[in-house]
C-alpha cells in the first residue's frame, strides 16, 4: 500500500503565473536613496521618511537573527527590488479604474473585485507587489464610520491615526526583519473601528507578489476602540520562481477595552518545487495589544506555504481581564521548513491566553512550534492553557518543540498538554476498508486533527482551508 | 447456487513469516461460518488477508469473491465491492465525528454502486433505524470515531458500522473478545438483525461462547494455519468440551505423516 500512497498525483501549487503587467520598479539594492525614492512615490509627510530612515539606521547596526530552527543559504539583501508597482496613469479612484489585467488575476485567485462578483459579507483589501490595487465596500463601511483601506491612502487621510499607532506595538527596533519593514514597507492595509461598532462585514487583506525577485514588505495596523468588534483574514500566493522571495510583513493590532480583534490568515505563498527550489522566506512579525480592559485578540493561521515560516503572532495582556489566544495549523512538505508559534505577554490582573497549535510534517519537511507564556510580576491570577500537537507522516520529516515559560507572580496556573503522533498504516487500512481512498483517508485523518483550529475560522474560510490541507500533503506518504 | 466467496489453497506471509499455510474455504449468500482455533492459528491473519491489510503478503491459492479475483482489489475497492471487516482492534480517529465518518463511508460505496451520495438530512432519517440495531442514542454520533471508547463500545460502533454499510460479506475478527454478557448480547442481536438471505457472514473467535447467541451453520477449526476440521454448530460444542489440545495433535500427526 505504500507505493500507492506514494504514487498519489501531487498536484501543481495552481496560483504560480505571472500576470504579465508593465511594472514601476526601483532598482535592485537597498539605501537612503531607495528609501527616499519609495517614500516620494508614496507622497509620505516629512515624519514617516524620519521614521522610516530612522529605521533603517537601526536596521544597518543589527544582524539578521540566527536562533530560529531554520537553515537557508545567506540573503543577499542588495540584490533585492524593495518597490514594484504596476503602472497606472494615475492614483485609482474607483475599482472601475483599476487595470483589467489585475482584475482578471485576482478573478484567477478566486477573488473577484469587481462590483458584481464580489465575495457577500466580505470586504477585500488587495495587495499587488508593493501597492493596493483597490478595496472592496469601502462606501458600506464608511457609513459605521470604520476607516478600511490601503496603508497609503490611511496615510494620506487620516495621518492623525496612523502616527498615534504606528510602531506603537511592533516598534522598528523590535527585530532585524521589523526593522528592515519599517524602513522599506509599501503598503498593506489599514483597519479602524471606532467605538462601539461591530464591523458587519468579515474584513480581508489578499496579498499577491508577482515580480520575480521583489520583496514584499507590507504593514498591516487595526485598531479596535472601547467595545468594537472585527473580524479579519488575510491570503496569500504568489507565482512560482526558481529563486527565492523575501516577504518580512509586520501586522500590529491595537485592541482598547472590551474591544475585540479576531485576525485569521491562510497562508499559501509558493513553497518551492519537490527539490526545495525557489520558493517565499516568510519572516513576519505579527503582535497585538490587548491595551484595554477586558479586550480580546485571538490570531488564527493556517499555514501551508512558503519555503521557510519564521512567524510567532503574539498578544500583549495589558488590561485587565484581557483575552490572548493563538490557534495554529502548520503544514511542511517536501523541504519546507517552519517555525512559528505565539507569545503571551501577561501584564494586567486575571488575563488569560490559550495556545493551541497543531503541527504537521510531511516530506522532509521540519516544523518547529516555539512559544513563550510570559507572566509579569503584576499580573495577578494570570492563566494559559497551552495545547502542542505533532502529526507525523512518512519517516524523513522533524517535528520539534520549543515552550518557555517564565513566571513572575505565583497566583499564575499554566497548564501545557503535548502530543506527537503518526498517521499509521492502520488508521489508513481502517478507513480504506471502510470504502475511502488513501487521498481521503489522510484527508480525513488530517482534518480531525486540526479540527480545533479549523472551528475559530470564519465559516467560509474554514473550507478553503480544508481543501487546502488536502492538496499541500497530497504525494506526502511513503 | 455459485458461492459468494471461494478461498483456494490460500497462502500468506507476514515479512519472512508463513502463517497461512493452504486454506480452501467456501461461503455461500445466507450462511455463517464461524472459524474457530486457537491463539496463533492463523484466524486473524485470513480476516486481514481477506480485507487486504497491506502488513501480509499473499504467496499463493486463489480468492474469488462474486466471481472476481479479490485479490487484485485494493481494500477501499474490496469495501465498495461488498465487503467489511469487523476489526479485533478498532482504530481511533480524534477529530472525525462518528456522523460524519459513517457518511463519508456510506457515500463511497453509494458512488461506487452508481447511487446518489446522502445528503446530511437524508442521513440522518436513515442511521435512526441503525442505531437500533446496537442499542444507542443518536449521541454516538457526535463523538469521535471510536476516541475515547471502551473496548465494548468500539465493538459496538463497529457493527454499526456494518449496520450502516451493510455488507454483502461481512468478517467479524474476535468481535466477542473482551465483552461483558450485556455487550457480548447487543453485538450478537445486531449481527442476527442483519442476517439476510443475501448476505453472509464469518465469524472469527476463540470462544464458543458467542455461537450461543449467533448459531452458524459450518464450524471450521483452524490450526498451524491449516483448516485441520469442518462440521456443522455441533463442532463448536465439542471444542468447548475437549479444547482444541485434541485437534492440533492430530493436525500435528498428519502432517508429520506427510512430513
Amino acid at each position: 500500500m505504500s507505493s500507492s500512497v506514494e504514487s498519489l498525483v501531487n498536484r501543481e501549487y495552481k496560483y504560480g503565473f505571472v500576470t504579465d503587467i508593465e511594472s514601476d520598479t526601483a532598482p535592485r539594492g537597498l539605501n537612503e536613496g531607495v528609501i527616499r525614492l519609495i517614500s516620494a512615490k508614496k507622497q509620505e509627510p516629512e515624519w514617516l521618511l524620519e521614521w522610516r530612515l530612522k529605521a533603517y539606521q537601526r536596521w544597518l547596526g543589527m544582524t539578521e537573527p540566527h536562533w530560529a530552527n531554520i537553515t537557508y543559504p545567506p540573503i543577499d539583501y542588495q540584490d533585492i527590488i524593495y518597490w514594484s508597482a504596476p503602472r497606472t496613469q494615475k492614483p485609482v479612484g474607483s475599482l472601475d479604474e483599476v487595470d483589467p489585467k489585475l482584475l482578471e488575476t485576482y478573478e484567477k485567485l478566486g477573488i473577484p473585485l469587481s462590483e458584481q462578483k464580489r465575495l457577500s459579507g466580505v470586504a477585500v483589501d488587495a495587495i499587488f507587489d508593493s501597492v493596493s490595487v483597490g478595496t472592496t465596500f469601502k462606501e458600506t463601511l464608511a457609513k459605521e464610520g470604520i476607516i478600511f483601506c490601503s496603508f497609503s491612502e490611511a496615510v494620506r487621510e487620516h495621518p492623525e491615526l496612523v502616527r498615534k499607532y504606528l510602531g506603537s506595538v511592533v516598534p522598528y527596533t523590535d527585530n532585524f526583519f521589523a526593522a528592515l519593514n519599517a524602513a522599506v514597507f509599501s503598503d498593506g492595509s489599514f483597519c479602524f473601528i471606532p467605538r462601539g461598532v461591530k464591523c458587519p462585514l468579515e474584513l480581508s487583506t489578499y496579498f499577491r507578489i508577482n515580480t520575480a525577485d521583489v520583496g514584499q514588505f507590507e504593514r498591516t495596523l487595526i485598531v479596535a476602540e472601547e467595545g468594537a468588534s472585527v473580524s479579519y483574514l488575510e491570503g496569500c500566493t504568489a507565482p512560482r520562481f526558481d529563486t527565492k522571495q523575501l516577504h518580512a510583513a509586520v501586522v500590529e493590532l491595537v485592541a482598547l477595552d472590551d474591544a475585540t480583534i479576531k485576525y485569521s490568515t491562510i497562508q499559501n505563498w509558493y513553497a518551492g518545487d519537490e527539490e526545495g527550489k525557489g520558493g517565499i522566506y516568510n519572516f513576519v512579525t505579527k503582535r497585538g495589544k490587548c491595551a484595554g480592559a477586558r479586550s480580546r485578540i485571538t490570531w488564527t493561521q493556517v499555514e501551508t506555504g512558503s519555503a521557510i515560516t519564521w512567524k510567532y503572532p503574539s498578544c500583549i495582556l495589558q488590561g485587565d481581564g484581557s483575552v490572548g489566544e493563538f490557534y495554529s495549523v502548520a503544514v511542511v512538505n517536501h523541504h519546507q521548513q517552519a517555525d512559528t508559534g505565539t507569545k503571551m505577554i501577561h501584564l494586567g490582573k486575571d488575563t488569560r491566553s490559550t495556545i493551541i497549535s497543531k503541527g504537521i510534517s510531511a516530506g522532509q519537511g521540519n516544523n518547529s512550534y516555539r512559544g513563550m507564556v510570559k507572566v509579569m510580576p503584576k499580573a495577578e491570577n494570570a492563566r494559559n492553557y497551552t495545547q502542542c500537537d505533532s502529526m507525523l507522516i512518512g519517516n524523513r520529516c522533524g517535528a520539534h518543540t520549543f515552550p518557555y515559560i517564565d513566571i513572575q507572580n505565583n497566583s499564575a496556573t499554566l497548564e501545557h498538554e503535548a502530543s506527537t503522533s503518526k498517521i499509521g498504516e492502520d488508521q489508513i487500512f481502517y478507513l480504506k476498508s471502510r470504502g475511502l481512498n488513501t487521498e481521503h483517508a489522510i484527508s480525513l485523518i488530517v482534518n480531525g486533527f486540526c479540527k480545533e483550529v479549523f472551528k475559530e475560522l470564519p465559516m467560509e474560510f474554514a473550507v478553503e482551508a480544508q481543501n487546502l490541507l488536502g492538496i499541500s500533503l497530497e504525494g506526502s506518504v511513503g | 447456487m455459485t458461492a459468494m466467496l471461494e478461498i483456494r489453497d490460500l497462502t500468506a506471509s507476514a515479512g519472512d513469516r508463513e502463517i497461512l499455510k493452504g486454506i480452501s474455504l467456501t461461503v455461500r449468500a445466507g450462511e455463517v461460518h464461524a472459524v474457530m482455533g486457537p491463539n496463533g492459528s492463523g484466524k486473524s491473519t485470513l480476516a486481514q488477508v481477506l480485507a487486504g491489510h497491506p502488513a501480509y503478503t499473499v504467496t499463493g491459492g486463489t480468492v474469488t469473491y462474486e466471481g472476481k479475483d479479490l485479490l487484485e482489489l485494493e481494500a477501499d475497492e474490496r469495501a465498495q465491492a461488498g465487503l467489511f471487516l469487523a476489526f479485533q482492534y478498532p482504530v481511533e480517529i480524534p477529530g472525525v465525528t462518528n456522523a460524519y465518518f459513517l457518511r463519508q463511508a456510506l457515500n463511497e460505496l453509494r458512488k461506487a454502486r452508481g447511487e446518489e451520495e446522502l445528503d446530511p438530512i437524508d442521513f440522518l432519517d436513515l442511521i435512526d433505524e441503525k442505531l437500533k440495531v446496537v442499542e444507542w442514542g443518536p449521541e454516538v454520533l457526535e463523538r469521535a470515531v471510536n476516541a475515547g471508547f471502551s473496548g465494548g463500545e468500539k465493538k459496538r460502533n463497529e457493527i454499526l458500522q456494518m449496520a450502516v454499510l451493510e455488507p454483502k460479506l461481512a468478517v467479524l475478527d474476535e468481535t466477542d473478545s473482551g465483552l461483558d454478557i450485556d455487550a457480548l448480547r447487543i453485538v450478537a442481536n445486531g449481527v442476527n438483525r442483519l442476517r439476510r438471505p443475501d448476505n453472509a457472514f464469518i465469524l472469527v473467535t476463540h470462544y464458543q461462547r458467542l455461537l450461543n447467541y449467533i448459531v452458524p451453520d459450518f464450524v471450521h477449526v483452524l490450526a498451524g494455519g491449516r483448516i485441520v476440521r469442518s462440521g456443522g454448530k455441533e463442532l463448536a460444542l465439542e471444542l468447548e468440551e475437549r479444547g482444541y489440545d485434541w485437534l492440533t495433535d492430530e493436525a500435528a500427526q498428519a502432517a508429520g505423516a506427510t512430513a
